[in-house]
């Protein structure tokens, strides 16, 4: 524990603190516990939707026709989403570009970085958009159930099946011939990734809001936490995706 | 005396008084101290409320077959009763006081992050406010503290009560975490030169651990809030089985973290009484390091126990086992501080100030609760008594006996430096005892019924059950318990009024918040102390008495009585955050577009109610937004770079 002096002392006045007893600035320890318990929430959203995919899988799985209707499977194409989790990824990139430029004092190159995070957190924000706007027109909606689009193959072999409606029935969405299943997993998978989509907008106004502000006083000693700040956030919520697309898209 | 003179009759208490109220002053403070007093007298209003509550169930329960109440109205009573006691009366209290005390226990000016402070305060009211908005808007929510599903499904609760639980919950949740990072924040890195972490004060520690608590227990609240509103607003059946939901599910994120809930209820009052019991026995507390890691034992332990109030689910015996073994478990760290906390007054010069009653009654009161609370810890026998009277019985002995006993010693303790005024004792020990006995009366022979098998949240029962006069003594209880409450309201108007003036250090007292005026100038310490040990105002005064735990220390402490005000020179200097309505703005935005959000979805009421729903919410996101521009521009008022030279 350091014992100088941490915080404003008689005589010190308008010292603002910026390092305390534990050697660290205090915004960002604050932001290092709001990110343990961020951590939290995903954690909670991220498994309700295991549970209720997996609930979903066995349901399918024991009338023998898990492969047809996997909601994982015939839903969420891997291809758009690599395409998002790589313009997050390089946005975790250019925000270390955009702190090293800060660091090195050099205001051109930061804003140029800054700029280039800000804009590929839009770009997988309007990619996110896209996705859901497409999963509802193919069916997966914020029901407990899903209306998957279905061959007049599957459609048939299913007729044939003759299930319990509790597991399956079939119809139209859309115009098209669809399977409706009860299940959470749209519901789970909308509201988890509508949370994390949230996350990165509010992202986006922070990063937006440090671009502005160091661009407005650019000799102020505070710039440097200022980014890094903006940039612990935006890393952690690059991370959540990492961790949201490893287990919900690819395993 | 090696410092200065003790009892000093504080000199400005006069001067303070003599600046006049001013509203403005107050709903745009930063002040840790205000803000800590602004929650206090909110917790302690819901505590009436929630007391009145408390007594309109006694009434209807008094006699079998009674009609004073209909169930409907039963079931929000106490639904409320509950939820208010949990959430707007015990963990604002806590909050409230430990807002107070904890700068002044480190030596900081002010919390971490004043304004932030000032956002949880009125994020906290607004949630408080809006809760209770639901009984002159169709109903109270009526589905347990705990709301069960399927019970809180529209089509069981089809009034907003539930919505309006979710969405008032939901902004206390914020207000508490927001709070928690502040006081992680403040106690990690605001200490004193000098105050190492051992050498923080045991009301500090539990802070910290509580605070720590709070940050991870409330997310998977706040998810599985937001699951429910889901199911509720959008038809989405999270915890609706028959649409293919678990309501099981519910009660694995609920208790995730609704058992750490019960610490974060508790933890805080023992560290009170862990710091009125040492300054009353004039002794150092009994095993520092074991109270002070035992309360972090309990916290971890704490996440890992949420099953036991599950046993009636039918788990399967390796969980059932599993969740009982780990229950016990946490009775050996309290065990830990029960036991240091006598070996604290053995031998000790023991003073029965009313606050030192206060904590005495918590320890005893607390075994009975913990002691039950391992039978209800054996899954076999919670079998038996799950909702039953004895599960009330036992909660009412650690949450009234526990954590409302602990609150009031201290309140009695630190009421003198808030107020710089001394509460009358005679009368405060008179209300103790009252309180005690009535106590007992009113929740012991809740074990008796519970156990003859009485079930709790029944709004009346038959004649002949042999329940009738136990019932009946729970009421006569519960008025007398009102009336003691009663005593503690009219002591403090008294003392207000003309009670003795505190010095700085009335009871003689080990730590930091003693050493300045009571009640304490804005900026807390006009010279930062520097700490040497873990009772750093006892080792200034008694010097030949010092030393650590571990042996005499090298030198003694330099603390110092400060007998300074707003005038003294030098105090000019201190740059302290400016007032700004900015969080009180944001709270309030926050507020009325969560009563817009309750009824954005609610077709049954027509069109009107839901235009009306999107212009509250649009009037919140103008505030929000506004008070955010506020909030920046302040902060930069304040900012020694960005700010208005000097």
């Amino acid at each position: 524990m350091s014992s100088s002096a941490s915080h404003a002392h008689h005589g010190e006045a308008n010292q603002k603190p910026l390092v305390g007893s534990m050697g660290v600035d205090s915004r960002k320890l604050g932001l290092w516990a709001f990110i343990g318990s961020e951590t939290l929430f995903f954690a909670t959203l991220i498994v309700t939707h295991l549970i209720f995919y997996a609930r979903t899988k066995e349901m399918l799985n024991g009338a023998g026709i898990l492969k047809e209707l996997d909601p994982r499977l015939n839903y969420l194409g891997i291809e758009l989403t690599t395409v998002l989790a790589s313009l997050l990824l390089a946005s975790s990139l250019t925000m270390v570009l955009a702190l090293a430029a800060s660091k090195a004092r050099d205001w051109k190159k930061f804003r140029f970085w800054q700029m280039a995070t800000i804009l590929l957190g839009a770009s997988f924000v309007g990619g996110q958009v896209y996705e859901f706007m497409h999963l509802y027109h193919v069916g997966l909606k914020l029901a407990p159930s899903y209306a998957l689009h279905i061959s007049d193959e599957v459609y048939n072999t299913i007729a044939s099946l003759n299930l319990d409606p509790s597991i399956v029935t079939l119809g139209e969405d859309h115009g098209h011939k669809a399977a409706i299943v009860p299940s959470l997993f749209g519901v789970t998978f909308f509201v988890m990734t509508g949370f994390h989509g949230l996350h990165v907008t509010i992202g986006i106004i922070w990063l937006l809001a440090v671009y502005v502000k160091v661009n407005k006083y650019p000799d102020s000693p505070e710039n440097p936490m200022d980014i890094e700040l903006g940039g612990l956030y935006w890393h952690f919520v690059d991370l959540v995706w990492v961790a949201i697309f490893t287990i919900v898209y690819l395993m | 005396m090696a410092i200065a003179e003790q009892h000093v009759t504080s000199t400005h208490s006069d001067s303070a008084a003599s600046e006049g109220f001013s509203w403005r002053s107050w709903l745009a403070t930063v002040d840790h101290k205000k803000i800590g007093i602004i929650y206090i007298i909110s917790a302690f209003a819901f505590f009436i409320i929630g007391g009145i509550e408390a007594m309109l169930i006694r009434v209807q329960l008094g006699m079998p077959n009674n009609t004073f109440l209909s169930a409907d109205v039963y079931n929000q009573l106490f639904t409320m009763h509950a939820t208010t006691m949990v959430f707007l009366v015990i963990m604002p209290m806590n909050v409230g006081i430990g807002n107070y005390v904890v700068p002044l226990m480190v030596g900081a000016r002010d919390m971490a992050f004043p304004r932030l402070n000032a956002l949880s305060i009125w994020l906290f009211l607004g949630g408080g406010l809006l809760l209770y908005f639901s009984f002159i808007a169709g109903g109270a929510p009526n589905g347990g503290w705990f709301s069960y599903a399927p019970l809180t499904q529209t089509r069981y609760s089809p009034t907003a009560g539930m919505d309006y639980w979710i969405l008032g919950l939901g902004l206390t949740g914020v207000a508490s975490i927001a709070g928690a990072l502040n006081f992680i924040v403040t106690v990690l890195n605001m200490r004193a030169p000098g105050m190492t972490l051992n050498r923080m004060p045991l009301f500090v520690w539990m802070n910290l651990v509580v605070s720590f608590i709070i940050i991870f227990a409330f997310p998977t609240f706040t998810v599985a809030s937001i699951q429910l509103l889901f199911d509720r607003q959008f038809g989405a059946a999270f915890f609706n089985p028959a649409l293919g939901g678990d309501a099981v599910l519910w009660q694995h994120l609920f208790w995730f973290f609704g058992h750490p809930e019960v610490y974060i209820l508790i933890l805080p009052v023992m560290g009170m009484i862990s710091e009125v019991l040492p300054t009353f026995s004039r002794k150092p507390i009994f095993g520092y390091a074991f109270v002070a890691y035992s309360g972090v034992a309990i916290g971890f332990l704490g996440f890992i126990v949420w099953a036991h109030h599950m046993f009636g689910v039918g788990l399967g015996p390796v969980a059932n086992a599993f969740f009982a073994g780990a229950s016990m478990v946490i009775a050996v760290p309290t065990g830990v501080k029960i036991f240091n906390w006598i070996a604290t007054m053995w031998g000790g010069d023991v003073r029965l100030t009313t606050a030192m009653l206060y904590a005495i009654g918590f320890i005893s009161m607390f075994i009975i609760g913990g002691i039950s609370g391992i039978t209800l810890a054996s899954p076999p026998i919670d079998l038996q008594q799950t909702d039953s009277y004895y599960v009330v019985a036992h909660l009412h002995y650690v949450l009234f006996g526990g954590s409302i006993l602990g609150l009031f010693s201290g309140a009695f303790y630190w009421f003198p430096k808030m107020t710089g005024r001394m509460l009358d004792e005679k009368l405060g020990k008179l209300q103790f005892w009252l309180m005690l006995v009535s106590f007992n009366l009113t929740f012991f022979p809740m074990h008796i019924v519970g156990t003859e098998g009485m079930p709790r949240r029944i709004y009346t029962y038959e004649a002949g059950m042999g329940w009738e006069v136990w019932n009946l003594i729970e009421t006569v209880g519960t008025f007398l318990l009102a009336f003691s409450v009663l005593m503690f309201i009219y002591n403090v108007f008294k003392t207000l009024r003309s009670g003795a003036l505190a010095s700085n250090d009335p009871w003689d007292a080990p730590t930091l918040e003693w050493a300045i005026p009571s009640p304490p100038p804005s900026y807390n310490f006009l010279h930062t102390p520097v700490v040497t040990s873990r009772r750093p105002l006892w080792d200034a005064k008694y010097p030949h008495a010092v030393g650590d735990d571990h042996g005499p220390a090298s030198k003694p402490s330099p603390v110092r009585y400060e007998y300074t005000d707003e005038n003294t020179p030098g105090a000019k200097d201190i740059h302290m955050p400016s007032l700004t309505f900015s969080p009180m703005i944001l709270a309030g935005g926050l507020t009325i577009a969560s009563l817009g959000f309750i009824y954005i979805n609610q077709a049954i009421l027509g069109l009107p109610t839901r235009v009306a729903a999107l212009v509250f919410i649009a009037i919140g996101a103008v505030m929000v937004f506004y008070a955010i521009r506020g909030w920046v521009v302040d902060s930069r008022k304040d900012s020694p770079y960005l700010g208005h030279h000097h």
